[in-house]
């Protein structure tokens, strides 16, 4: 029996299996051992997980405040989830490459916008228009990717501000592109989408389409959802979301992806293992990068409306604030951080300016807070993972250095007894 | 035949030894920087064909850099120290901006509330300092991306205590409907201009503009100093703290600064406390950003609030990078020349273009150029392993 299910699981079963595992594991080892050393270790589990648990303690408390009804609550956290899913999900593969939060995942975004203009210039509308903008955002996406990566490889060790002011400076050039270029190099037809002088792109785009066209505003969510009371479970887009996963649990056992987690563990050992790091790091960032843009896509799709100078430099730090509510680090960050963190940030983001206005009778303060909060995890993340890897080094030059005085102690005996 | 030999030799020698030089004076100066300045000289070459006052020009150019200086300025003890360039600096900037908002609450008019809000940001900016410098101990070798997130979270976390804080004067508070403070409070009638009024040189009081009978000569000259002012008290005031960090640096305290951020092994080993060194430094620079925004305040002429100071570091440190400086390694002289490039170009781009093309692109240069610095010496290799 056990067989025959050993032959049966793929790769990706076994990626669920794995995590049964360790979990009954867990639970064995909590048996065993007694409960003081169960108490130091739910003080440890606590200090390891200190950005969720302050997350669902705020939310513990703020939802009642806010007085919105639940189930309008639990709507919009549905309707976040399925939007931003896929852009925090890209986040994932350079964390397992050892290269930190991608803050450069605003260039996929970029990109992704780039098709989204083109397409409702050209009128193609629903699903296609969505897949056309994707296919257009790739080599786009592999572009900025490439180059991104290519810095970042000539900035080892400190690939995270590195990465933070390429979104800046790509921001420069994607203004120049879309504010400049477009209407007057880049041929655009649409009036609706020009500013007045004639070239570049309006500040906001509406996806909603015009008459007689139905838009690509959630043609994706659309296409094939079903209701639970008042909330809109889209179908397609869960598809789409957990083939991504599925995708995830798979690349991780490829070549590719054990090789990019041999470089995240230590860029040396890979090198002497005949690993082309850099390559490797190269990719991590180019995958990244075109998955950040068909998030974009679909992220901007559920929106209906594209900022056209704002979207991808919020939706950068959003998408890493999420992920670190999630319990993820600098160096470790799987699917289950990504949804939990989606979940929390934004029951946190919805309903803070409520709290805020029921509180002090002021919106603004939680809109305030709501930006601080972001901040402020991203800050908190940070530290506690460097203070994290400090300590663990500390510790591990403790062991090497208590080992070899063993060493020397035992070569001292035995002389002696010689 | 030696001597022929020698002959024909010297000259081919002597010109590659002079392309050499050049070509490491190059190296020294770095070709961004090279570009740079090339386009900020082109952009003044081709200024009066787009019908710009070169007076005018120049004008402006010396007000922006000593509104900016001091914030420039703000980045040399971390870079000494080895705690790399201060994204921070927005916590130095709060620091100033309470003074200023505590200066204009007590309500004393006149230069005396410059003084006062210097007073009173020194000690917001010592404990901000002391304990952004504690933290940067934490966590060493990363501190950028922390220290730029650091100063995020502080500046967000100001926006809800400018809405909450008590303050009762009624030209900084809204007027009706609203709570908290005004997003842009005027310095007028405090220390407005006080800096900058100070021993101001305004040639426009000597000199009128040409007139129809002056030669070409003579009218270029009127028309330029026409439109000349110099704003000496505030240029003064960042002469004297110039002076004064130089003159720190060469110290035994300011000597151990430099010590633990080019080496830190050997500045451990000389029995040099580092982290307490590295405190100081952070404590310096978080008080030069905040005496940075006063001044520069009172030559704009309001205090901003808000979500003003979230980006305000990165002019500081391109405009830094630009004049020469790495990641570990800045003196005054990259503070002066980064500042006059980089406001040069920021102020002559914009109205260059506009008067050539009618259109305003230079706030995409202004981000691409700022940028790309701070990304050119991120990447460079020599200081990749520090």
């Amino acid at each position: 029996m056990s067989n025959i299910f050993k032959n049966a699981v793929t790769s990706v079963k076994d990626g669920f299996k794995g995590f049964g595992d360790r979990q009954s594991k867990k639970f064995h080892d909590f048996v065993n051992r007694g409960p003081k050393e169960n108490l130091k270790n739910l003080g440890e589990f606590a200090l390891n997980n200190i950005v969720p648990i302050i997350f669902i303690v705020f939310c513990a408390f703020a939802i009642p405040i806010s007085g919105q009804p639940f189930s309008s609550v639990v709507r919009d956290v549905v309707t976040r989830l399925m939007r931003n899913s896929f852009l925090v999900l890209s986040l994932l593969i350079p964390i397992m490459a050892g290269m930190g939060l991608n803050f450069g995942m605003t260039l996929g975004a970029m990109a992704g916008q780039i098709g989204l203009i083109l397409v409702s210039d050209w009128q193609v509308v629903g699903i296609p228009g969505l897949m056309l903008a994707a296919i257009i955002s790739i080599p786009i996406s592999i572009v900025l990717g490439w180059f991104c990566g290519t810095m970042l490889n000539k900035a080892k060790g400190r690939e995270m501000v590195t990465s933070y002011m390429i979104s800046f400076f790509m921001n420069g050039v994607y203004q120049l592109v879309v504010l400049y270029m477009m209407g007057s190099i880049i041929p655009i037809a649409s009036n609706s989408l020009l500013l007045p002088r004639g070239y570049g792109i309006r500040n906001t785009v509406n996806f909603a389409g015009t008459k007689g066209s139905l838009g690509m505003r959630k043609s994706l969510d659309n296409f094939w959802s079903f209701n639970i009371g008042t909330i809109q479970i889209p179908i397609l887009t869960i598809l789409i979301i957990a083939l991504l996963c599925i995708f995830i649990l798979w690349f991780k056992k490829t070549k590719l992806g054990q090789d990019m987690r041999a470089v995240g563990q230590d860029m040396e050992v890979a090198r002497e293992a005949g690993i082309k790091v850099e390559r490797t790091r190269v990719l991590a960032i180019i995958i990244s990068t075109v998955l950040a843009g068909f998030g974009m896509i679909i992220y901007l799709s559920n929106m209906g409306t594209l900022n056209t100078y704002n979207s991808h430099s919020q939706i950068g730090m959003f998408s890493i604030a999420a992920l670190l509510v999630g319990g993820a680090s600098v160096s470790k960050a799987n699917i289950r951080n990504a949804f939990l963190g989606i979940i929390l940030f934004h029951t946190m983001f919805i309903v803070s300016p409520y709290a805020g206005k029921n509180l002090i009778g002021e919106a603004q303060l939680g809109e305030y807070f709501r930006v601080f909060v972001s901040y402020g995890v991203i800050t908190l993340s940070l530290v506690l993972y460097e203070v994290k890897a400090r300590r663990a080094k500390g510790h591990q030059a403790k062991e090497l250095k208590e080992a070899q005085e063993k060493m020397l102690k035992n070569k001292e005996t035995a002389e002696v007894i010689a | 035949m030696t001597n022929e030999l020698e002959l024909q030799q010297t000259p081919q020698k002597k010109g590659s030894a002079f392309l050499e030089r050049i070509k490491s004076g190059v190296k020294a100066f770095g070709l961004p920087r090279l570009i740079i300045t090339g386009f900020l000289v082109l952009l003044f070459l081709i200024a009066p064909a787009a019908h710009v006052n070169i007076g005018t020009a120049i004008t402006d150019v010396i007000n922006r850099f000593g509104m900016n200086a001091i914030m420039v300025l703000a980045m040399v003890p971390m870079i000494h120290s080895g705690c790399g360039l201060n994204f921070g600096l927005p916590l130095g900037i709060i620091a100033g901006l309470l003074g200023a908002t505590l200066s204009i609450q007590t309500n004393i008019p006149g230069g005396a509330s410059f003084w006062l809000a210097i007073l009173y940001a020194t000690p917001f900016s010592v404990i901000f300092g002391w304990a952004y410098g504690k933290l940067l101990n934490k966590v060493k070798g990363s501190e950028m991306m922390i220290a730029t997130y650091v100063g995020f979270s502080a500046v967000s976390f100001m926006c809800m205590m400018w809405l909450l804080l008590p303050f009762k004067n009624p030209t900084m508070i809204w007027g009706y409907g609203g709570s908290g403070l005004r997003t842009t409070i005027s310095t007028q009638g405090y220390y407005y201009h006080y800096l900058n009024d100070f021993l101001a040189l305004d040639f426009s009081k000597w000199v009128s503009p040409a007139s129809v009978g002056d030669g070409a000569f003579i009218g270029a000259m009127k028309n330029f100093f026409s439109h000349l002012v110099i704003p000496t008290g505030m240029i003064l005031f960042f002469a004297v703290f110039a002076f004064i960090i130089w003159a720190f640096l060469k110290t035994k305290m300011g000597t151990a600064m430099t010590a633990v951020g080019s080496n830190s092994q050997f500045a451990m080993a000389s029995g040099i406390n580092i982290d307490r060194t590295r405190t100081i430094s952070v404590i310096m620079s978080t008080w030069l950003g905040a005496v940075g925004i006063l001044v520069y305040e009172q030559s704009f002429g309001f205090i901003q609030l808000y979500n003003a100071p979230f980006y305000m570091a990165m002019p500081a440190v391109s405009a830094i990078l630009i004049g020469g400086a790495s990641v570990n390694k800045a003196t005054i002289t990259n503070v002066i020349i980064g500042t006059i490039l980089y406001q040069g170009i920021v102020t002559m781009t914009p109205s260059v273009m506009n008067g050539l093309v009618h259109t305003d692109m230079s706030e995409v240069i202004r981000i691409i150029i700022s940028n790309g610095m701070i990304i050119y010496a991120l990447t460079r290799k020599t200081e990749a392993s520090r």
